[in-house]
Protein backbone atom coordinates (compact mmCIF):
# COMPACT_ATOMS: atom_id res chain seq x y z
CA UNK A 1 0.00 0.00 0.00
CA UNK A 2 1.30 3.45 -0.85
CA UNK A 3 0.83 6.48 1.34
CA UNK A 4 0.84 10.16 0.50
CA UNK A 5 4.25 11.50 1.52
CA UNK A 6 3.42 15.21 1.17
CA UNK A 7 2.42 15.70 4.84
CA UNK A 8 5.89 14.51 5.88
CA UNK A 9 7.62 16.75 3.35
CA UNK A 10 5.47 19.66 4.45
CA UNK A 11 6.39 19.10 8.10
CA UNK A 12 10.07 18.88 7.19
CA UNK A 13 9.91 22.00 5.04
CA UNK A 14 7.99 23.92 7.70
CA UNK A 15 10.46 22.93 10.43
CA UNK A 16 13.46 23.85 8.27
CA UNK A 17 12.13 27.24 7.19
CA UNK A 18 10.94 28.04 10.72
CA UNK A 19 14.32 27.15 12.20
CA UNK A 20 16.18 29.31 9.67
CA UNK A 21 13.89 32.27 10.38
CA UNK A 22 14.31 31.67 14.11
CA UNK A 23 18.11 31.70 13.83
CA UNK A 24 17.93 35.07 12.08
CA UNK A 25 15.35 36.55 14.45
CA UNK A 26 16.19 34.69 17.65
CA UNK A 27 19.93 35.47 17.93
CA UNK A 28 19.58 39.28 17.85
CA UNK A 29 16.58 39.04 20.16
CA UNK A 30 18.45 36.78 22.60
CA UNK A 31 21.42 39.17 22.46
CA UNK A 32 19.37 42.24 23.28
CA UNK A 33 17.53 40.43 26.09
CA UNK A 34 20.75 39.01 27.53
CA UNK A 35 22.59 42.33 27.70
CA UNK A 36 19.81 44.88 28.15
CA UNK A 37 19.36 46.50 31.52
CA UNK A 38 16.15 48.31 30.66
CA UNK A 39 13.22 48.39 33.00
CA UNK A 40 10.90 46.77 30.47
CA UNK A 41 13.16 43.70 30.12
CA UNK A 42 10.98 41.40 32.32
CA UNK A 43 7.99 42.25 30.16
CA UNK A 44 9.77 41.30 26.91
CA UNK A 45 11.15 38.13 28.51
CA UNK A 46 7.63 37.16 29.59
CA UNK A 47 6.25 37.91 26.15
CA UNK A 48 8.84 35.67 24.46
CA UNK A 49 7.98 32.84 26.87
CA UNK A 50 4.19 33.17 26.48
CA UNK A 51 3.92 30.33 23.90
CA UNK A 52 5.25 27.96 26.59
CA UNK A 53 2.18 28.48 28.78
CA UNK A 54 -0.61 29.42 26.37
CA UNK A 55 -2.69 26.66 24.76
CA UNK A 56 -1.64 26.49 21.08
CA UNK A 57 -5.27 27.05 20.09
CA UNK A 58 -5.33 30.43 21.84
CA UNK A 59 -2.16 31.52 20.05
CA UNK A 60 -3.41 30.08 16.76
CA UNK A 61 -6.75 31.81 17.17
CA UNK A 62 -5.25 35.25 17.67
CA UNK A 63 -2.74 34.86 14.86
CA UNK A 64 -5.59 33.72 12.62
CA UNK A 65 -7.68 36.74 13.51
CA UNK A 66 -4.74 39.12 13.07
CA UNK A 67 -3.74 37.76 9.68
CA UNK A 68 -7.22 37.31 8.25
CA UNK A 69 -8.33 39.77 5.53
CA UNK A 70 -11.15 40.87 7.83
CA UNK A 71 -8.61 42.42 10.19
CA UNK A 72 -6.69 45.61 9.44
CA UNK A 73 -3.27 43.93 9.41
CA UNK A 74 -4.40 41.01 7.23
CA UNK A 75 -6.17 43.45 4.90
CA UNK A 76 -3.01 45.53 4.69
CA UNK A 77 -0.95 42.46 3.73
CA UNK A 78 -3.45 41.54 1.04
CA UNK A 79 -3.79 45.04 -0.36
CA UNK A 80 -0.14 46.11 -0.30
CA UNK A 81 1.77 42.86 -0.72
CA UNK A 82 -1.00 40.92 -2.44
CA UNK A 83 -0.59 37.89 -0.17
CA UNK A 84 -3.13 36.07 1.87
CA UNK A 85 -1.27 34.35 4.67
CA UNK A 86 -4.08 32.50 6.43
CA UNK A 87 -4.54 28.93 5.21
CA UNK A 88 -1.21 29.14 3.37
CA UNK A 89 2.31 27.86 3.99
CA UNK A 90 3.50 31.42 4.77
CA UNK A 91 0.88 31.62 7.50
CA UNK A 92 2.14 28.34 8.95
CA UNK A 93 5.69 29.73 9.05
CA UNK A 94 4.57 32.92 10.82
CA UNK A 95 2.61 30.93 13.40
CA UNK A 96 5.42 28.41 13.93
CA UNK A 97 8.05 31.12 14.37
CA UNK A 98 5.98 32.77 17.11
CA UNK A 99 5.12 29.45 18.71
CA UNK A 100 8.72 28.17 18.79
CA UNK A 101 10.32 31.52 19.68
CA UNK A 102 11.07 30.61 23.33
CA UNK A 103 12.69 27.35 22.28
CA UNK A 104 15.30 29.31 20.33
CA UNK A 105 15.59 32.51 22.37
CA UNK A 106 15.74 31.08 25.92
CA UNK A 107 18.71 28.67 25.53
CA UNK A 108 20.65 31.15 23.37
CA UNK A 109 19.99 33.96 25.87
CA UNK A 110 21.18 31.74 28.74
CA UNK A 111 24.33 30.91 26.76
CA UNK A 112 25.06 34.59 26.13
CA UNK A 113 24.45 35.52 29.78
CA UNK A 114 26.83 32.85 31.04
CA UNK A 115 29.56 33.85 28.61
CA UNK A 116 32.51 35.47 30.45
CA UNK A 117 32.12 39.21 30.21
CA UNK A 118 35.89 39.74 30.31
CA UNK A 119 36.18 38.17 26.84
CA UNK A 120 33.61 40.60 25.47
CA UNK A 121 35.53 43.50 27.02
CA UNK A 122 38.79 42.13 25.63
CA UNK A 123 37.27 42.24 22.13
CA UNK A 124 36.12 45.83 22.69
CA UNK A 125 39.59 46.92 23.80
CA UNK A 126 40.93 45.33 20.60
CA UNK A 127 38.74 47.74 18.65
CA UNK A 128 35.97 45.34 17.70
CA UNK A 129 32.37 46.52 17.46
CA UNK A 130 29.49 44.84 19.27
CA UNK A 131 28.46 43.08 16.07
CA UNK A 132 31.96 41.82 15.32
CA UNK A 133 32.26 40.63 18.92
CA UNK A 134 28.94 38.79 18.69
CA UNK A 135 29.85 37.07 15.42
CA UNK A 136 33.53 36.26 16.06
CA UNK A 137 33.68 35.79 19.81
CA UNK A 138 30.32 35.18 21.48
CA UNK A 139 28.56 32.90 18.98
CA UNK A 140 31.53 30.56 18.27
CA UNK A 141 31.98 30.06 22.03
CA UNK A 142 28.30 29.43 22.81
CA UNK A 143 27.73 26.83 20.10
CA UNK A 144 26.21 24.36 22.54
CA UNK A 145 23.33 26.65 23.48
CA UNK A 146 22.80 27.66 19.86
CA UNK A 147 22.64 23.97 18.97
CA UNK A 148 20.08 23.41 21.73
CA UNK A 149 17.98 26.25 20.32
CA UNK A 150 18.16 24.90 16.76
CA UNK A 151 17.27 21.32 17.68
CA UNK A 152 14.50 22.26 20.08
CA UNK A 153 12.89 24.70 17.62
CA UNK A 154 13.12 22.17 14.80
CA UNK A 155 11.74 19.28 16.84
CA UNK A 156 9.02 21.43 18.34
CA UNK A 157 7.87 22.61 14.91
CA UNK A 158 7.84 19.04 13.57
CA UNK A 159 5.44 18.03 16.32
CA UNK A 160 3.25 21.14 16.24
CA UNK A 161 -0.50 20.58 15.97
CA UNK A 162 -2.81 23.20 17.43
CA UNK A 163 -1.34 26.33 15.90
CA UNK A 164 -0.89 24.85 12.42
CA UNK A 165 -4.43 23.50 12.47
CA UNK A 166 -5.87 26.87 13.43
CA UNK A 167 -3.87 28.91 10.92
CA UNK A 168 -3.47 26.36 8.14
CA UNK A 169 -6.76 24.52 8.33
CA UNK A 170 -5.18 21.24 7.24
CA UNK A 171 -5.60 21.73 3.50
CA UNK A 172 -4.13 18.66 1.70
CA UNK A 173 -0.85 19.38 -0.17
CA UNK A 174 -0.76 22.92 1.19
CA UNK A 175 -1.01 23.06 4.95
CA UNK A 176 -1.74 19.49 6.02
CA UNK A 177 1.44 18.61 7.89
CA UNK A 178 2.23 15.15 9.31
CA UNK A 179 0.71 15.73 12.76
CA UNK A 180 -2.61 16.82 11.21
CA UNK A 181 -2.52 13.96 8.69
CA UNK A 182 -2.24 11.49 11.58
CA UNK A 183 -5.26 13.05 13.25
CA UNK A 184 -7.27 12.94 10.00
CA UNK A 185 -6.33 9.32 9.34
CA UNK A 186 -7.36 8.27 12.84
CA UNK A 187 -10.65 10.10 12.40
CA UNK A 188 -11.21 8.19 9.14
CA UNK A 189 -10.19 4.96 10.95
CA UNK A 190 -7.20 4.47 8.59
CA UNK A 191 -5.01 3.16 11.38
CA UNK A 192 -2.33 1.76 9.09
CA UNK A 193 -1.78 5.18 7.47
CA UNK A 194 -1.77 6.86 10.88
CA UNK A 195 0.75 4.29 12.03
CA UNK A 196 2.92 4.90 8.96
CA UNK A 197 3.20 8.64 9.63
CA UNK A 198 3.62 8.11 13.37
CA UNK A 199 6.44 5.59 13.03
CA UNK A 200 8.34 7.91 10.71
CA UNK A 201 7.90 10.84 13.12
CA UNK A 202 9.04 8.76 16.10
CA UNK A 203 12.14 7.45 14.28
CA UNK A 204 12.97 10.87 12.88
CA UNK A 205 12.59 12.65 16.24
CA UNK A 206 14.68 10.05 18.03
CA UNK A 207 17.42 10.26 15.40
CA UNK A 208 17.44 14.07 15.61
CA UNK A 209 17.75 14.01 19.40
CA UNK A 210 20.53 11.40 19.34
CA UNK A 211 22.42 13.52 16.83
CA UNK A 212 21.91 16.53 19.08
CA UNK A 213 23.35 14.78 22.12
CA UNK A 214 26.36 13.59 20.11
CA UNK A 215 27.02 17.11 18.84
CA UNK A 216 26.36 18.63 22.24
CA UNK A 217 28.95 16.39 23.83
CA UNK A 218 31.48 17.45 21.24
CA UNK A 219 30.79 21.19 21.32
CA UNK A 220 29.69 21.41 24.94
CA UNK A 221 33.25 20.69 26.03
CA UNK A 222 34.73 23.46 23.93
CA UNK A 223 33.05 26.17 25.96
CA UNK B 1 48.88 61.45 29.73
CA UNK B 2 46.38 63.12 32.01
CA UNK B 3 44.18 61.06 34.30
CA UNK B 4 41.65 62.77 36.51
CA UNK B 5 38.85 60.53 37.79
CA UNK B 6 36.10 60.74 40.37
CA UNK B 7 33.63 57.99 41.11
CA UNK B 8 31.80 56.49 44.07
CA UNK B 9 32.69 52.81 44.29
CA UNK B 10 31.04 50.05 46.26
CA UNK B 11 33.10 47.90 48.59
CA UNK B 12 31.96 45.22 51.05
CA UNK B 13 32.55 47.73 53.88
CA UNK B 14 30.39 50.32 52.16
CA UNK B 15 30.73 52.97 49.46
CA UNK B 16 33.87 55.11 49.13
CA UNK B 17 34.92 57.92 46.82
CA UNK B 18 37.64 57.27 44.32
CA UNK B 19 39.43 60.44 43.40
CA UNK B 20 42.74 60.63 41.58
CA UNK B 21 44.49 63.25 39.51
CA UNK B 22 47.80 62.21 37.96
CA UNK B 23 50.01 62.93 34.99
CA UNK B 24 51.94 60.11 33.35
CA UNK B 25 54.79 61.04 31.03
CA UNK B 26 55.16 59.39 27.63
CA UNK B 27 57.20 56.22 27.87
CA UNK B 28 56.90 56.09 31.64
CA UNK B 29 55.93 52.97 33.56
CA UNK B 30 53.90 53.71 36.65
CA UNK B 31 52.27 51.37 39.13
CA UNK B 32 49.06 51.59 41.05
CA UNK B 33 49.74 49.74 44.27
CA UNK B 34 47.38 48.89 47.07
CA UNK B 35 45.21 46.27 48.71
CA UNK B 36 42.41 44.63 46.77
CA UNK B 37 39.26 46.71 46.69
CA UNK B 38 41.04 50.06 46.85
CA UNK B 39 39.96 50.99 43.32
CA UNK B 40 43.07 50.09 41.27
CA UNK B 41 41.28 48.00 38.68
CA UNK B 42 38.43 50.51 38.38
CA UNK B 43 40.99 53.17 37.44
CA UNK B 44 42.34 51.02 34.60
CA UNK B 45 38.81 50.21 33.44
CA UNK B 46 37.91 53.89 33.37
CA UNK B 47 41.03 54.72 31.34
CA UNK B 48 40.14 51.95 28.85
CA UNK B 49 36.51 53.07 28.64
CA UNK B 50 35.04 49.89 30.12
CA UNK B 51 33.55 51.89 32.97
CA UNK B 52 32.66 55.57 33.19
CA UNK B 53 33.62 57.91 36.03
CA UNK B 54 31.08 60.38 37.39
CA UNK B 55 33.51 63.17 36.72
CA UNK B 56 36.85 63.27 35.05
CA UNK B 57 39.28 63.95 32.25
CA UNK B 58 41.35 61.34 30.44
CA UNK B 59 43.74 62.59 27.80
CA UNK B 60 46.37 60.58 25.95
CA UNK B 61 48.85 62.08 23.51
CA UNK B 62 46.71 65.20 23.12
CA UNK B 63 43.61 63.14 22.38
CA UNK B 64 40.64 63.48 24.74
CA UNK B 65 39.18 60.07 25.63
CA UNK B 66 36.90 61.25 28.40
CA UNK B 67 35.85 64.71 29.49
CA UNK B 68 32.78 65.02 31.66
CA UNK B 69 32.67 68.82 31.31
CA UNK B 70 32.52 68.57 27.50
CA UNK B 71 30.36 65.45 27.47
CA UNK B 72 33.03 63.37 25.70
CA UNK B 73 33.16 59.64 26.37
CA UNK B 74 34.88 57.61 23.67
CA UNK B 75 33.93 53.91 23.61
CA UNK B 76 36.75 51.42 24.32
CA UNK B 77 36.99 50.66 20.59
CA UNK B 78 38.09 54.24 19.87
CA UNK B 79 40.69 54.50 22.65
CA UNK B 80 44.20 53.41 21.72
CA UNK B 81 44.70 51.51 24.97
CA UNK B 82 46.03 47.97 25.21
CA UNK B 83 44.49 46.03 28.07
CA UNK B 84 46.02 42.92 29.62
CA UNK B 85 43.60 41.16 31.92
CA UNK B 86 44.49 39.13 34.98
CA UNK B 87 42.69 36.06 33.65
CA UNK B 88 44.35 36.40 30.18
CA UNK B 89 41.04 36.65 28.28
CA UNK B 90 42.19 34.77 25.21
CA UNK B 91 39.42 33.70 22.86
CA UNK B 92 39.07 29.92 23.31
CA UNK B 93 37.74 29.39 19.78
CA UNK B 94 40.86 30.90 18.18
CA UNK B 95 44.41 29.62 17.91
CA UNK B 96 47.32 31.73 19.16
CA UNK B 97 47.77 33.14 15.67
CA UNK B 98 44.06 33.86 15.25
CA UNK B 99 43.94 35.58 18.63
CA UNK B 100 46.66 37.93 17.44
CA UNK B 101 45.15 38.42 13.99
CA UNK B 102 41.90 39.44 15.66
CA UNK B 103 43.68 42.54 16.99
CA UNK B 104 44.68 43.73 13.52
CA UNK B 105 42.79 46.55 11.88
CA UNK B 106 41.05 45.92 8.59
CA UNK B 107 43.59 45.75 5.78
CA UNK B 108 46.54 45.51 8.13
CA UNK B 109 49.20 43.01 7.14
CA UNK B 110 49.32 39.69 8.91
CA UNK B 111 53.12 39.87 8.77
CA UNK B 112 53.06 41.84 12.01
CA UNK B 113 51.53 38.85 13.77
CA UNK B 114 54.70 36.84 13.12
CA UNK B 115 56.83 39.75 14.30
CA UNK B 116 54.97 39.98 17.60
CA UNK B 117 54.94 36.22 18.05
CA UNK B 118 58.72 36.37 17.82
CA UNK B 119 58.83 39.32 20.19
CA UNK B 120 57.22 37.33 23.00
CA UNK B 121 59.02 34.09 22.11
CA UNK B 122 55.98 32.14 20.95
CA UNK B 123 57.10 31.07 17.46
CA UNK B 124 56.11 27.47 16.88
CA UNK B 125 52.94 27.71 19.00
CA UNK B 126 50.89 29.55 16.35
CA UNK B 127 48.41 26.75 15.82
CA UNK B 128 47.80 25.90 19.46
CA UNK B 129 44.53 26.71 21.15
CA UNK B 130 44.65 28.63 24.46
CA UNK B 131 43.48 25.54 26.37
CA UNK B 132 46.77 23.85 25.37
CA UNK B 133 49.00 26.65 26.70
CA UNK B 134 50.56 27.17 30.12
CA UNK B 135 49.62 30.23 32.17
CA UNK B 136 52.86 31.99 31.24
CA UNK B 137 52.38 31.29 27.54
CA UNK B 138 48.79 32.55 27.70
CA UNK B 139 49.90 35.84 29.22
CA UNK B 140 52.59 36.26 26.52
CA UNK B 141 49.87 35.87 23.88
CA UNK B 142 47.74 38.43 25.72
CA UNK B 143 50.69 40.86 25.86
CA UNK B 144 51.48 40.47 22.17
CA UNK B 145 47.78 40.85 21.29
CA UNK B 146 47.45 44.06 23.30
CA UNK B 147 50.63 45.52 21.75
CA UNK B 148 49.59 44.68 18.19
CA UNK B 149 47.02 47.47 18.22
CA UNK B 150 49.70 50.19 18.53
CA UNK B 151 48.31 51.40 21.85
CA UNK B 152 49.36 54.74 23.29
CA UNK B 153 49.26 53.17 26.70
CA UNK B 154 49.44 49.59 27.90
CA UNK B 155 47.19 48.85 30.88
CA UNK B 156 48.19 45.81 32.89
CA UNK B 157 45.67 44.60 35.45
CA UNK B 158 47.58 42.33 37.84
CA UNK B 159 48.81 40.49 34.76
CA UNK B 160 51.06 38.02 36.54
CA UNK B 161 49.23 37.33 39.77
CA UNK B 162 47.73 34.03 38.59
CA UNK B 163 51.18 32.60 37.77
CA UNK B 164 53.56 30.61 39.96
CA UNK B 165 56.54 32.47 41.39
CA UNK B 166 59.17 31.25 38.91
CA UNK B 167 57.00 32.00 35.89
CA UNK B 168 56.13 35.35 37.36
CA UNK B 169 59.78 36.36 37.66
CA UNK B 170 60.49 35.25 34.11
CA UNK B 171 57.49 37.15 32.79
CA UNK B 172 58.53 40.26 34.75
CA UNK B 173 61.83 40.19 32.86
CA UNK B 174 59.89 39.73 29.67
CA UNK B 175 57.60 42.69 30.35
CA UNK B 176 60.65 44.80 31.21
CA UNK B 177 62.32 43.80 27.94
CA UNK B 178 59.16 44.60 25.93
CA UNK B 179 58.86 47.92 27.71
CA UNK B 180 62.44 48.87 26.92
CA UNK B 181 62.11 47.73 23.33
CA UNK B 182 58.81 49.43 22.51
CA UNK B 183 59.16 52.51 24.74
CA UNK B 184 55.44 52.33 25.42
CA UNK B 185 53.71 54.09 28.32
CA UNK B 186 52.61 51.50 30.87
CA UNK B 187 50.24 51.58 33.82
CA UNK B 188 50.54 48.51 36.00
CA UNK B 189 48.12 47.48 38.70
CA UNK B 190 49.69 45.21 41.26
CA UNK B 191 49.60 44.21 44.88
CA UNK B 192 53.02 42.59 44.68
CA UNK B 193 55.69 45.03 45.98
CA UNK B 194 58.53 43.13 44.23
CA UNK B 195 56.82 43.43 40.91
CA UNK B 196 56.20 47.13 41.42
CA UNK B 197 59.84 47.74 42.33
CA UNK B 198 61.15 45.76 39.42
CA UNK B 199 58.92 47.19 36.72
CA UNK B 200 57.97 50.72 37.53
CA UNK B 201 59.73 54.05 37.81
CA UNK B 202 56.97 55.65 39.83
CA UNK B 203 54.43 54.27 42.26
CA UNK B 204 51.07 55.57 43.38
CA UNK B 205 50.06 53.96 46.64
CA UNK B 206 46.29 53.82 46.96
CA UNK B 207 44.08 53.50 49.99
CA UNK B 208 40.29 53.56 49.67
CA UNK B 209 40.34 55.36 46.35
CA UNK B 210 42.92 58.00 47.19
CA UNK B 211 46.64 58.30 46.52
CA UNK B 212 48.29 58.34 49.92
CA UNK B 213 51.89 58.32 48.70
CA UNK B 214 53.64 58.64 45.37
CA UNK B 215 57.17 58.75 44.03
CA UNK B 216 59.98 56.33 43.17
CA UNK B 217 59.51 52.82 44.62
CA UNK B 218 62.24 53.53 47.14
CA UNK B 219 60.55 56.68 48.49
CA UNK B 220 57.15 55.07 48.62
CA UNK B 221 58.08 51.82 50.29
CA UNK B 222 60.73 53.13 52.74
CA UNK B 223 59.23 54.10 56.03
CA UNK B 224 56.02 52.25 55.23
CA UNK B 225 54.75 48.89 56.36
CA UNK B 226 56.23 47.56 53.11
CA UNK B 227 59.80 48.53 54.04
CA UNK B 228 60.62 44.98 55.04
CA UNK B 229 59.76 43.88 51.48
CA UNK B 230 61.86 46.62 50.05
CA UNK B 231 64.91 45.73 52.16
CA UNK B 232 64.59 42.07 51.21
CA UNK B 233 64.03 42.85 47.56
CA UNK B 234 67.23 44.87 47.39
CA UNK B 235 69.10 41.62 47.96
CA UNK B 236 67.34 40.10 44.94
CA UNK B 237 64.17 38.07 44.77
CA UNK B 238 65.98 34.84 45.48
CA UNK B 239 66.97 36.05 48.94
CA UNK B 240 63.34 36.31 49.94
CA UNK B 241 62.12 33.10 48.48
CA UNK B 242 61.21 31.80 51.90
CA UNK B 243 59.26 34.88 52.79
Amino acid sequence: MTYDLTPLWLSLKLATVTTIVLILVGIPLAYSLAFSRGRTKPFWEALVSMPLVLPPTVLGFYILVLLSPGHAFGAFLERVLDVRVVFSFTGLVIGSVIFSLPFMVNPVKAGFQNFPHALIEAAYTLGKSRRQTLVSVIIPNTKASLLTGIVMSFAHTMGEFGVVLMIGGGIPHQTRVASIAIYNEVEAMNYSAANFYSVILVVFSLAALVLFHVLYRRHGEVV
Amino acid sequence: MKIFLKKTLMAPEGPFDLSIDVEVRDGECVSLFGRSGCGKTSILRMIAGLQAPQEGLVKADGEVWFDSSAGINLPPQKRAAGFVFQEYSLFPNMTVEENLKFALRRGEEAVRVQEYLGLVGLKGLERRYPSKLSGGQKQRVALARALLRHPKVLLLDEPLSALDVQTRWRLQDEVLRLYEKTGITMILVSHDPFEVMKLSGRVFMLEAGRIVKSGGPQDVFCGSEWEVFFQSAKNGPRAVRGF
